[in-house]
């Protein structure tokens, strides 16, 4: 059966036909696209608490009322899992919250954390039929992250049933969204799996990057249990290539491996004072923050506060950084990005969020060099002023500097935040896989099998710094063509 | 999981612990470290491992208390246990017989410096291995030094015991002396810079292991970021050996006093 036959066929079940006419086509048009119940701006800049509150069950509801059901949704096709998005939404609307989380969990693991996280203006949303009427997409992300929030808090957290265990030991290196989305498909084929992560957490990006007040850790523990419940082991602090090698692996029995390892390795503009105290990494900002709790008196793990913070970038990591600053403090925290607005990678609610909690834009800027003051702590940044000019490969207008336009700004922290690369361990440590010159791992794009027949690889390590989306879909796909490898095997 | 199972003094700050790590006593060469996080909420702290023992599935620590952190480690007691563990992490020591090597070791430098004296030894060079401390209480290592070295020299600030002076007039007694072909350094980063000024005037190649502030130790977030040869460097994924004559010691020094105000709290 093709994927339209199978849309086709479940638009067409009698209740689903039956609310479809229930409401007027144009109607649905009418109505209004809901608003996100969030916590103040004054009062949430200064906590960890999720900004996002959630719909209520009648708005959202309400919400799903929108959604044409249209006989072929192009919202689908702008999922890079394929969610079946109507089939969920109107289940949402007919009121079956428990069923319409069960359909995002037939092609997602992790509803609650993409819910939140995917860049749904860029994706699902920007395909909604609404929009070629110039009405606003329907909030699909919103209704995401309702249903799974809901079935999360029903006490009835769906565990699925693994198949019968067949014995067959899996490796998986990395604990972030490709590492779980991998381990829980294995799972319930029955595979014997441990997942081995380099730090004391598990979670990846996902606990140690992303903050609280956006994707609060309690979401991804249930993640983590439910995959735990299904047999799945994990030993945190063992760093696959060096705690365990890839040799080590084979003795022991463990039939294939999943290299989830991440875009861990930050980059830096190598301009002058880029070494001063006071500046450094998004990632290691967002570490101590995260995953050391450095803010917290009881940690032992100190962080820098500065009075008037710097983030350099405009990507997700550059806003989560210049939001944390000002909940730890900061009197400016201030986003230095050498495009324009329009350009920046960020969400566009992690961007309307940051601008109405009063971070401060400078856009068209680019550092050139900090300063420091006697002690080596940067005190100031020297920024050179960019115009547009002429789009450029990826189709946005490239920024050209200014002559003769340099400013001085006063910074007492630095935060860069300008991309990150492959995690070289792994890379380097495993004889005969197929890296690319950037640093990520080669591998089949159908399949995700690397250049070592056992071995497969997703997420980040695959695509440099790209999306929880995406991560977590390599990892069900690799899942699914090691399982056909292994099933052929097995058989011979 | 790594359970603390013997404990030594070798001086009032200085301490030993063998800890139960079977996979990183199999999998560990002179010059690795690991990272150590005592208590839920403790720091991650990088530690040289200054030796194992493989039937035991045993790791040696040599601590030295100097702040928060390393004092936590160093009241651990036999039958405690480390929170969290991970390692080997870094580059291992490229071993090779390069002739006669000066090891100059400082304070608790002189614990990483073991493992590879050890090593050096084993591979046949001879070994000078040259020890300073403050004071006579606090030179440690000395008897296992000299099983695996060929002559061991020490150095107090003060002259109460073996000779009074710097590591580097200990080294440069022996260069003076004899044709002295490598130099292996590791000790508090403002000794280290001495002995690469000293070495670069002889030209005689030389290794430092850098000890950075550290978070992650996998190459994660860059806190441990040095310049060598006008380039930036991971010292947890490219280090913590480096050329000694190409590190810029004095931008180190200064990262390294990056938190002192907010750990002095
Ligand atoms: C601050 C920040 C904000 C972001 N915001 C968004 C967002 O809003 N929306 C979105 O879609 N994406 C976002 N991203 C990107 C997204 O988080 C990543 O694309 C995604 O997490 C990649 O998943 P992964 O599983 O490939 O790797 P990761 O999540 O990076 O996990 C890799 C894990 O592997 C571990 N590891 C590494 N080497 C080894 C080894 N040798 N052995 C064992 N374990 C190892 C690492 O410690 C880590 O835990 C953000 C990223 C950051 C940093
Ligand atoms: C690769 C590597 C291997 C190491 N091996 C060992 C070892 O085998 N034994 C050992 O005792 N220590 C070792 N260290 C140093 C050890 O990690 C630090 O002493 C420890 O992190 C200090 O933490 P703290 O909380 O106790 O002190 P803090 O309160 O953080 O610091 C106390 C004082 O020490 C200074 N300081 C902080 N970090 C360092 C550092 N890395 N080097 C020098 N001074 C520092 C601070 O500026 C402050 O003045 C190693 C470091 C690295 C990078
Ligand atoms: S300690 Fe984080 S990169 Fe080296």
């Amino acid at each position: 059966m093709t994927t339209e036959e199978q849309i086709a066929i479940r638009r067409a079940e009698p209740w689903r036909e039956e609310l479809r006419k229930s409401v007027k086509a144009k109607d649905r048009s009418n109505m209004e696209r809901v608003r996100m119940n969030e916590l103040d701006a004054a009062r949430r800049s200064h906590t960890n608490e999720e900004v996002n509150a959630g719909l209520t069950l009648g708005q959202a509801r309400k919400e799903a009322q929108r959604c044409l059901d249209c006989a072929k949704p192009a919202c689908m096709e702008g999922c890079p899992v394929s969610i079946n998005i109507p089939t969920f939404i109107k289940y949402v609307e007919a009121g079956e919250i428990l069923e319409a989380a069960k359909v995002l969990k037939e092609t997602s693991s992790l509803p609650a954390v993409c819910g939140r996280v995917c860049p749904q203006e860029k994706q699902c949303e920007a395909r909604c039929i609404h929009l070629k009427m110039k009405k606003e997409a329907v909030a699909i992300g919103y209704l995401e992250r309702f249903a799974a929030d809901y079935e999360r808090t029903s006490g009835h957290v769906f565990i699925p049933e693994p198949d019968r265990p067949n014995g067959v030991k899996i490796a998986v290196a990395g604990s972030g969204p490709a590492g779980l989305s991998f381990a829980g498909a294995m799972a319930k084929s029955g595979y014997r799996v441990t997942v081995f992560e380099a730090l004391h957490e598990i979670g990846g990006v996902l606990k140690y990057g992303i903050p609280e007040f956006r994707l609060p850790n309690e979401i991804v523990d249930v993640e983590i249990d439910v995959l735990k419940r299904m047999g799945v082991t994990f030993l945190t602090n063992c760093i696959i290539g060096k705690t365990i090698t890839y040799e080590d692996l084979r003795n022991d029995g463990f039939r294939g491996i999943f290299v989830a390892s991440g875009a861990g390795l930050p980059n830096f503009m190598n301009i002058p004072g880029e070494n001063l105290t006071g500046v450094m990494s998004s990632n290691e900002y967002l570490t101590r923050v995260n995953l050391m709790d450095a803010a917290s008196p009881e940690s032992d793990t100190p962080v820098l506060t500065g009075k008037k913070v710097a983030v350099i970038g405009g990507g997700n990591t550059a806003m989560d950084s210049v939001r944390t600053a000002l909940r730890l403090g900061a009197e400016r925290s201030m986003l230095v990005y050498r495009r324009s607005a329009e350009e920046m990678p960020a969400r566009m609610e992690e961007v309307k969020h940051a601008r109405e909690e009063g971070v401060e834009f400078l856009t068209l800027y680019n550092p050139l060099a900090y300063i420091g003051d006697a002690q080596g702590r940067v005190k100031q940044m020297r920024l050179q002023k960019m115009a547009l000019g002429q789009a450029d490969a990826s189709g946005r207008r490239r920024p050209v500097p200014v002559e003769g336009a340099i400013e001085t700004i006063e910074a007492d922290e630095v935060i860069v935040s300008i991309g990150v690369s492959p995690n070289p361990l792994i890379p380097s440590a495993f004889r005969g896989l197929d890296v690319s010159k950037r640093g990520t791992v080669v591998v089949n794009e159908s399949t995700m099998q690397s250049s070592l027949c056992d071995v497969y690889a997703g997420g980040d390590i695959v695509r440099g710094g790209a999306t929880v989306i995406l991560a977590m879909g390599d990892g069900r796909r690799a899942a699914a063509a090691m399982h056909e490898r292994l099933k052929i095997i097995n058989r011979q | 999981m790594n359970k603390i199972v013997s404990k030594e003094y070798f001086s009032a700050h200085v301490v030993k612990l063998e800890v139960e790590a079977p996979l990183i006593a199999r999998s560990r060469k002179a010059g690795h470290f690991v990272i150590v996080k005592t208590g839920e909420k403790g720091e991650r702290i990088p530690l040289t491992i200054a030796g194992a023992d493989l039937e035991k599935g045993t790791i040696t620590l040599v601590i030295q208390a100097v702040g928060g952190s390393s004092r936590k480690i160093c009241a651990l007691r036999v039958g405690d246990e480390i929170t969290d563990l991970a390692g080997p992490l870094g580059r291992a020591t490229h071993i090779e017989k390069a002739g006669t090597v000066v090891c100059a070791g400082g304070g608790v430098g002189v614990a990483p410096l073991m493992p590879i004296v050890e090593a050096l030894h084993q591979a046949g060079n001879r070994v000078i291995a040259v020890l300073a401390a403050r004071s006579k209480e606090l030179v440690i290592l000395e008897e296992q030094m000299r099983l695996h070295s060929d002559e061991v020299i020490v150095m107090t600030d003060d002259g109460s015991y073996g000779r009074k002076g710097l590591v580097t007039d200990g080294v440069e007694s022996v260069i003076n002396r004899e044709k002295v072909d490598l130099c292996v350094t590791i000790g508090p980063a403002i000794m280290m810079k001495f002995v690469s000024a000293l070495t670069k005037k002889y030209a005689i190649p030389t290794v430092a292991s850098l000890n950075t502030i550290m978070v992650d130790g996998t190459g994660m977030c860059g806190a441990c970021r040095v310049t060598v040869g006008g380039k930036i460097k991971f010292v947890c994924v490219d280090g913590p050996e480096f050329d000694a004559h190409q590190v810029d010691f004095d931008e180190m020094l200064m990262r390294l006093g990056a938190y002192r105000d907010i750990e002095k709290k």
